[in-house]
């Protein structure tokens, strides 16, 4: 019976009390996919609420025989089941688990009130398939253990809001069916951020990493906002193959009103981005994504500011390239004896480029 | 890259104290007006990978015979087909190189026949080959070592006489000094009997690493195809099995006076241990301390086996880091395993099970070709060399016996065809029972020749001369003097430039930033502080012990396959070759950054 499980120390065996996305969460870090640092809230601290005969009843009570066509009403009995969970008594060991996990995460990153993003992820024993996206509350900036807290009851009390009730009333699930784990995850506050394809897109080189970097949030690359820092890292040997640093206008970082686009006007436009061993760890995750997934991938990637220096380089997400990967790798098959292939060798100019660099 | 030209060898001005300077080498190994047309019209580089330093008059001997055989075997043997040889050239002293194409496409193509017949005769039946190889050059070494040279005896002794022999003393001693160079020569066409041959195969496992990952780092592919237990590594592997024996044997602390090696000898003499160490000793320093401390090239490198203060003083080190606890082993296990993963990986990488094919069968065919490219040197440059210099010096003692030479090594300032001459005049002198003339001639023409070469050695060469090519596709060439179209564009921007990056080649990976010490000879070694940067013309095998302590290498010559580049892959160290400039630009006590993983050497501060 635990409380907490962080996603580094995630397993198999955990995935039931701990609901679709941090069970992904965990898999793809202990893959060595480094996503946010962070905890999962488990279904058996949401057990105490759920199991409270009070809410059960309430919710028997209130949506057993409940309409949801019936809008002028949902609103108020939403508001009423999630007043009472909000309010529900949990074991002082429970809030405890949380504090001690908040704790932790913010000596990690040297700051007592380190933003976090408390995140749903439900789950259902009865219902292996439901996919819930979208349809519980995620809070973003949460700061303090206290408000860590709150937010944690939020979004148990988020499988009532009236689109989550509606939801399972339409797909016909039970409403006590689902329970309720939370992600407590780490905000990323990039000091670099881009993306990389797991072969070269010049030259379709799946023995290369390329990487494009910028200085703060990723949007400025994504959006081609900047023209980035591009490196190539070999795959096997991890060795820079290239880099070529460029000057960097802009960059977007938290500001007063969130994430704000900046003039860089220091030293920092024509620095590189990245650090080497930065630039290998970015490889390395995106090479491990490639090879967790089995086909060239395109991820996100983001170097934070509080982590550690071995552990600062997280991978924000990671879909499948799709320009090269659908066309055919070209055949360096040769046909015949090597002679014939030596003799080409020898009287091609190819040695013209055998610099590496 | 067309529109500027390195400088004439006809506009450089003869160096202060050097105007006789032909008269040291032979006539067709000079620039001349004779030629001028077809000299000033090629492309020359300095090889400073084998002679950085001026060449003394005798020392021509091996530059002229391993150039001549390395192209002898391109163009009369193998008949490779877009290369001619490689002329060659000595410019005050300093050995030049020029690599002759096949210009007409024609002529190329119909060279191919030819070359698949004769190279596919050695590619086919190369393990046999190459083990007849090691009986050969195994042989020619026995031969060598049977070379008698003996002072000319007052009288014949008696059994020459009585047996009816009909020939004397003076004339085994000039056949004896015919003996030598021919073996010499020999050597040389034994050299470049699988060289070439072997970089070619190298060189198509190479391009086909590049068609199928453009950008693969080179290191990459030479650490798929280098040995993991080589001869190289040889005699500093001997060294440590020596060093490990004397600490066990508490006999280390004799060579505090390392310096002095007969002392250690009788020291270690006096006891049992000591003599089971001499025993092991002498176990090991035949073949594998007959190792220069320099290239081998030159009459003036330092062989271990006559000069046991160079092993011992590295024994006194290595027992030093087994005392604090370091192990010395290489981590063979690791090594191997590390490059099969490398293998592994690359392999999975391509698309199908025929691209796998082809990989493994020209990566098979490096693999068999390399072990010679790795180990020849050994046996050439290190062990046969020491024997043919042993012998030169013991003629030079000979003559210096008679009052030719005023000390044996002299021998060198005569060229390789005068040495006849002035065993002639001694000969002839004793047969004649009247003076020779050499007493009074030579020791007057050495001093003036050693006054020349002192000139010459001040003199800095210029890394190139002539027109440069328009691109660098001779493969020889590269592999082995590590000159691409982007170093001799380096060159020319180098030569007036003398702030920014130093470029060379990406040799062995990694960034590092330490303090700079430039040393131009193995016998400056001791200067080398612990985690300091090496800077140098070049390094050889008998450097080995010096890499545990540096944390990267800079040369001023040498590509991927030079022998600094081999040792850092090994060692885990960066090392940027073949910067040209290195030993010119950087000063002891520079902080520099080394990045081994892209060519180039920053001078952070002074």
């Amino acid at each position: 019976m635990s409380y907490v499980v962080w996603f580094a120390e995630f397993q198999p065996e955990h995935a039931g009390q701990l609901g679709g996305k941090c069970a992904s969460l965990g898999t793809m870090t202990v893959a060595g996919m480094p996503v946010p640092p962070g905890f999962a809230v488990t279904t058996d601290a949401y057990r105490f609420v759920h199991a409270n005969p009070e809410i059960a009843n309430a919710v028997h009570s209130l949506l057993g025989s409940f309409d949801p066509s019936n809008l002028g009403k949902l609103a108020a009995v939403s508001l009423e089941l999630r007043n009472l969970v909000e309010s529900a008594p949990v074991p002082t060991e429970v809030e405890d688990s949380v504090r001690e996990g908040y704790a932790a995460l913010a000596e990690m990153c040297s700051d007592p009130r380190v933003p976090v993003a408390v995140r749903s992820s439900a789950t259902s024993e009865d219902l292996p398939d439901a996919s819930f996206a979208g349809e519980h509350e995620t809070y973003l900036w949460v700061q303090g253990p206290e408000a860590v807290l709150s937010m944690v009851r939020r979004c148990w009390s988020s499988l009532f809001t009236e689109r989550a009730i509606a939801y399972r009333a339409q797909m016909k699930y039970p409403h006590d069916s689902v329970q309720m784990c939370v992600a407590v995850q780490k905000m990323v506050r990039p000091k670099a951020a881009g993306v990389a394809f797991t072969l070269n897109p010049r030259d379709g080189d799946r023995s290369q990493v390329a990487i494009d970097s910028s200085w703060g949030f990723g949007e400025a690359v994504v959006a081609g906002e900047v023209t980035p820092d591009n490196y190539l890292v070999d795959k096997v040997l991890y060795e820079i193959t290239k880099r070529q640093v460029s000057s960097k206008e802009y960059e977007y970082r938290l500001g007063e009103n969130g994430v704000e686009r900046v003039a860089i006007v220091d030293e920092r436009r024509e620095q590189p981005s990245l650090d080497d061993a930065e630039i290998k760890a970015v490889a390395r995750l995106a090479r491990t994504a490639e090879k967790h997934y089995g086909c060239p991938q395109d991820v996100e990637w983001a170097v934070d500011l509080d982590l550690p220096d071995d552990a600062n380089v997280l991978l924000l997400q990671s879909r499948p390239e799709t320009v090269w990967s659908r066309r055919p790798v070209p055949s360096v098959a040769t046909q015949g004896d090597y002679m014939a292939s030596i003799v080409a060798t020898l009287t091609s100019p190819l040695h013209a480029q055998s610099k590496s660099g | 890259m067309s529109e500027r030209r390195f400088p004439s060898p006809f506009d450089i001005p003869v160096p202060d104290g050097a105007e006789d300077w032909t008269d040291l080498y032979s006539y067709s190994s000079v620039f001349s007006e004779d030629r001028r047309e077809h000299e000033e019209q090629a492309f020359w580089f300095q090889d400073g990978v084998h002679w950085p330093m001026a060449l003394t008059p005798w020392d021509a001997t091996f530059f002229e015979y391993a150039i001549a055989s390395l192209s002898q075997y391109n163009t009369r043997h193998y008949v490779i087909p877009p290369a001619m040889g490689i002329d060659y050239r000595i410019l005050y002293g300093y050995a030049y190189l020029s690599p002759v194409g096949v210009a007409d496409p024609a002529e190329v193509e119909s060279r191919i026949p030819e070359f698949m017949e004769r190279a596919g005769h050695y590619f086919a039946n190369w393990d046999d080959l190459y083990a007849n190889w090691l009986e050969k050059i195994r042989g020619l070494i026995h031969d060598m070592e049977l070379v008698h040279i003996e002072p000319l005896p007052d009288r014949e002794p008696l059994e020459v006489v009585t047996e009816g022999r009909g020939t004397g003393s003076g004339m085994a001693l000039m056949e004896a000094y015919h003996r030598i160079v021919d073996l010499g020569l020999k050597l040389w066409q034994y050299h470049f009997e699988f060289l070439n041959l072997g970089y070619a195969a190298y060189l198509d496992f190479f391009g086909f690493c590049k068609q199928a990952w453009p950008n693969i780092p080179d290191l990459a592919i030479a650490k798929m195809v280098a040995g993991v237990d080589v001869d190289l590594f040889r005699p500093d592997d001997e060294l440590k099995k020596l060093s490990r024996l004397a600490v066990e044997l508490d006999l280390d602390g004799h060579f505090a006076s390392a310096d002095r090696p007969d002392a250690v000898d009788e020291a270690l003499g006096a006891s049992d241990e000591g003599r089971r160490w001499l025993a092991a000793w002498s176990e090991s320093a035949e073949p594998w301390f007959n190792f220069s401390s320099g290239s081998g090239f030159y009459h003036s490198d330092q062989i271990w086996i006559e000069h046991r203060e160079i092993p011992y003083a590295f024994i006194r080190n290595y027992s030093k880091m087994l005392r604090e606890g370091t192990d010395l082993a290489r981590p063979l296990e690791k090594i191997r395993a590390e490059r099969d993963r490398i293998v592994t990986e690359y392999a999975e990488l391509l698309p199908s099970d025929e691209d796998r094919a082809t990989f493994e069968q020209k990566l098979g065919l490096a693999r068999v070709v390399f072990p010679y490219v790795e180990n020849h040197n050994f046996y050439v440059e290190h062990w046969s060399h020491s024997v043919l210099w042993r012998k030169m010096r013991e003629l030079g003692r000979v003559l210096a016996k008679e009052g030719f030479f005023a000390e044996e090594d002299d021998i060198f300032f005569l060229k390789r065809n005068e040495v006849p001459e002035a065993l002639w005049d001694m000969y002839s002198a004793w047969a004649v029972g009247a003076p020779s003339r050499g007493p009074a001639y030579w020791p007057r023409e050495i001093d003036r020749r050693k006054q020349i070469v002192s000139a010459l050695e001040k003199w800095s060469p210029p890394p190139a001369l002539g027109a440069p090519p328009e691109v660098v596709t001779e493969p020889f060439t590269i592999m082995l003097w590590g000159i691409t179209s982007e170093s001799v564009a380096g060159w020319l921007g180098g030569s007036d430039d003398d702030s920014g990056d130093l470029k060379g080649m990406a040799a062995s990976p990694g960034v590092v930033e330490g303090l700079a010490r430039v040393i131009f000879s193995p016998a400056e070694i001791d200067q080398v502080q612990d985690g300091e940067i090496l800077v140098a013309p070049l390094t050889a095998p008998s450097w080995a012990p010096i890499f545990g302590r540096i944390q990267a290498t800079v040369t001023d010559v040498g590509g991927m396959m030079s022998h600094a580049a081999i040792v850092c892959r090994e060692y885990g160290l960066p090392a940027v070759t073949g910067t040209a400039f290195g030993t010119k630009r950087i000063k002891t006590g520079q902080r520099l950054r080394v990045d081994g993983s892209n060519g180039t050497v920053t001078v952070l501060e002074d």
